[in-house]
């Protein structure tokens, strides 16, 4: 059998694959919100192994409704990035300096 | 042992396609490898017998929202040379952090913690179990009210998505019928008083 600790093994890396991509990108915030995905991508597959590893049903609850709302957050994400291209022509990171903050 | 093998194809093309997804150049690419990301995760789900989010995750994820993500990526147009400028600077101080992630998370989370001796794996499910029966239970009576809210926060993100992006008419080039038939002979004719030129 598939012990516990392997599912959270490949979760793991995913996430830090996903860190690791909002790490190193400075320059296309397309990548950023695919690395998002990724690291939601990892939380959902540890929630997934715990409900079946504790016979609970809450835990793919939860994943479903973590689905919607990053389905929603990606939806948002891309309207403003349209947006932003829209008004400055690159979706550069760097360039996103207008609240100088 | 058959499963066994499956998951490590599984969790191998996934990891390999996530890499892919962090370093490559193009973006096209980029979205690509995540959704073989998703297909391999969702082949993962289904070893947990999630049957019902596996199938979610292609549906919902790999048909609606990276398609959405392909679509934004071929509409814009990402300049590639020069995208590389910062990674070389960052790669050092991006790899420390991963890995001291990774490897705390590999501490805690090691065979010592949940192998099989802590936590055994669940017995095998009966024949007629069905997991979409089980979930649908128990989402539309515990659950009935997040449901809802679920419901609204996709309607708001609708609306959000669309006011964001909506440009409005305002940039068609329409006749406007009322503001033809409603221009006066004064608001296009000027009478110019010159004295006439004289004859050389």
């Amino acid at each position: 059998m598939i012990s516990l600790t392997e599912y959270l093994i490949v979760a793991s890396l995913l996430f830090g694959l996903g860190v690791a991509g909002i790490i190193l990108n400075r320059k296309n915030i397309i990548v950023i919100l695919m690395s998002l995905e990724l690291i939601l991508l990892a939380v959902n597959t540890n929630f997934v192994a715990f409900s079946y590893f504790l016979h609970n049903i809450t835990g793919q609850i939860f994943v479903f409704f973590l689905l919607t709302v990053a389905a929603s957050e990606a939806a948002i994400g891309l309207a403003i990035l349209v947006v932003m291209y829209r008004r400055d022509g690159s979706i550069e990171v760097e360039k996103l300096d207008t609240l100088k903050g | 042992m058959f499963l066994h093998i499956d998951f490590y194809i599984f969790a191998a093309i996934a990891i390999l396609a996530a890499f892919k997804v962090v370093t490559t150049r193009y973006p096209v690419q980029g979205v690509l490898s995540l959704v073989v990301t998703f297909f391999a995760m969702a082949g993962i789900w289904m070893t947990l017998r999630a049957e019902f989010l596996s199938l979610i995750l292609i549906l919902v994820y790999v048909g609606a929202v990276m398609t959405l993500f392909l679509f934004v990526v071929m509409m814009l147009s990402v300049k590639v040379e020069a995208r590389r400028k910062g990674f070389v600077h960052y790669l050092p101080f991006g790899i420390l952090i991963v890995l001291l992630l990774v490897a705390m998370t590999m501490v805690a989370i090691g065979g010592g913690h949940f192998g099989l001796t802590q936590m055994p794996a669940p017995p095998d499910l009966p024949a007629d179990y069905s997991n979409i029966a089980h979930l649908g239970e128990v989402l539309y009576t515990h659950y009935a009210y997040p449901f809802e809210i679920a419901g609204v926060l996709l309607l708001a993100a609708i609306i959000a998505a669309i006011t964001l992006t909506h440009r409005g008419p305002r940039h068609r080039k329409v006749q406007q019928v009322n503001k033809q038939v409603a221009v006066k002979r004064a608001d296009s004719v000027r009478l110019v008083k010159m004295p006439a030129e004289k004859k050389t």
